[in-house]
């Protein structure tokens, strides 16, 4: 028997999850509660766990590619864009200009859709109903260009190592312009709604604070990275496709707190539309593959790229041992380690916020347990 | 590169660049002190570990290569650092330089059986705390799996 019955305690435990509406898949938080505040968290994953990193070691390089596509099953470009550029680098092989800027477009539409649906799931689990509605609808016009584009809606193996393998469809550009031309005033929509809505500031401001400092020493990337203030994005920094010819802003936030990456992602939305212009303007006709071989045979070495995927730094380390299958793919996911950070962030805070904070982190169950 | 030679006289086995990305092979004894000199600022300032894992090569006498990949803001740089293990060979865990090594290690722990020491809380984080093998090494078959754990959770013969 206990000593003393729950009624007492002044400690309680309790499960959040894995099966919960606002922890956006299968996770499970180990709540340690004073009353309603969070003493400490604990969290439980590997749910959704595939082995996707042994797959890849018994599949040959183009093989593997659609795999990608499965870890972040809302941002199936980005992920597939991480490995074909990965592969690619070992490969030391140039990909042609149009294939690059039809990369960029598609990538940067997943960058929307990815924060639609986050900006709708994330608010409808502070309780706000409506934009959910409108986001859906907006991402669903960004669906129908994918599958135009490749047939497939989410996961969409978009591209192959060393180029495209469909060539745009007839008026994709258009397609692509009267999108944007569609959200710019949606987005200012959704600001309306959100940003100097009472309850919603109150339910985000000084929410899940995380410092500058803190986020580095968790290895935090992305948009929750740029919300504590730190102007970091490895499109800029490190580009990679031809992100160094088009102009974009990185927008940063000052506090840290879940207002602050809510307005960054915001920001970056209107940034991917810029983006997405400029890469329409430059699609001229051109070849749309590089110099790759039927077989790919990447000689023996080590590589590591990395992309801005909309969650953070994509990572994939890449062991070639000169076969036809990769020796080793490790996948440096960014919502695993963003995950991290989840229990400094809501210590202290009360038990509603903890699913304040899990929406802002932007986490893909999928991409966390591969 | 040299600043690293001159500080740690011996300490550095091997060192490449491959696709422009260089590659430094350590010796365990000295990784723990190469990474706080590698986090500081004297050092390049590495301050965010970007990834920790392992490769296995069995036929090796050391057969895990633990490979971490470092990226410092102010050089706008990246490193990729090895230290090679044998199979229950602990390793110093970098958790006191770089919090974020903590799942990192975790995961690496789970799918290769690499022991860390100093780890505040190594335990399984993908896999159920229960589960025998370590499926990532080379010698676990890709359709095997802990059949006994399966059978008495999922209340089935195989999960295959």
């Amino acid at each position: 028997m206990p000593e003393t019955t729950y009624l007492d305690a002044s400690e309680l435990m309790i499960n959040m999850g894995p099966q919960h509406p606002a922890t956006h898949g299968v996770l499970r938080v180990k709540l340690k509660l004073d009353g309603e505040r969070v003493l400490g968290s604990e969290c439980v994953i590997g749910y959704l766990h595939r082995g996707v990193e042994k797959i890849a070691e018994n599949r040959t390089y183009a093989q593997f590619a659609p795999y990608t596509d499965r870890m972040d099953y809302v941002a199936a470009v980005t992920n597939g864009m991480g490995y074909v550029e990965a592969v690619e680098k070992l490969l030391a092989v140039e990909v042609p200009p149009r294939a690059q800027y039809t990369r960029m477009v598609l990538a940067e539409l997943q960058r929307l859709a990815s924060h639609l649906l986050w900006l709708g799931t994330h608010a409808l689990d502070l309780g706000a109903m409506t934009p959910v509605f409108y986001t859906f609808r907006e991402r669903e016009e960004i669906l129908k260009i994918f599958e135009k584009y490749c047939g497939a809606r989410l996961t969409t193996h978009a591209f192959r190592i060393g180029g495209l393998q469909y060539d745009l469809y007839d008026g994709l550009e258009q397609d692509c312009l009267k999108f944007c031309e569609y959200l710019l005033p949606k987005i200012d929509e959704y600001e309306q709604l959100l940003t100097k809505n009472r309850i919603w500031i109150n339910r985000t401001r000084g929410v899940g604070v995380l410092s500058a400092a803190d986020a580095i020493a968790y290895g935090v990337t992305g948009p929750v990275l740029r919300g504590s203030g730190i102007k970091w994005d490895i499109r800029k920094v490190q580009p990679y496709e031809a992100y160094d010819k088009v102009e974009f802003d990185v927008p940063t936030g000052e506090h840290g707190d879940t207002y602050d990456r809510y307005i960054v992602r915001i920001q970056e939305m209107r940034q991917s539309v810029r983006i997405i212009r400029q890469c329409v303007e430059r699609l001229a006709p051109g070849p749309i593959f590089g110099k790759v071989g039927k077989v790919i045979k990447p000689p023996a070495g080590e590589v590591y790229h990395s992309i801005e995927a909309p969650k953070g730094e994509l990572g994939y380390f890449v062991v070639s041992d000169g076969t036809v299958n990769p020796y080793r793919v490790r996948v440096r996911p960014p919502s695993f380690v963003n995950l991290q950070a989840l229990d400094i962030m809501i210590r202290g805070h009360l038990v509603a916020d903890v699913v304040a904070v899990i929406g802002t982190l932007d986490i893909v169950l999928g991409e966390v347990d591969r | 590169m040299d600043a690293l030679q001159k500080a740690f006289p011996g300490a550095i086995q091997e060192a490449v660049v491959f696709r422009k990305m260089p590659s430094i092979t350590v010796a365990k004894e000295s990784l723990l002190a190469l990474c706080h000199f590698l986090r500081s600022e004297e050092g390049g300032a590495y301050t965010l570990l970007t990834d920790e894992t392992a490769v296995d090569y069995p036929k090796r006498e050391k057969r895990f290569d633990i490979v971490y990949h470092l990226y410092s803001f102010e050089r706008n740089d990246r490193l990729r650092l090895k230290v090679l293990v044998a199979a229950a060979e602990p390793l110093p865990s970098v958790t006191e330089v770089w919090p974020a090594a903590n799942w990192l290690e975790r995961e690496v722990y789970d799918m290769f059986g690499v022991v860390y020491e100093g780890h505040p809380d190594l335990k399984r984080i993908l896999l159920p705390d229960e589960w025998i093998g370590h499926p990532l090494r080379k010698d676990y078959d890709i359709l095997r799996q802990d059949a006994a754990w399966v059978k008495s959770n999922l209340g089935i013969e195989s999960g295959q």
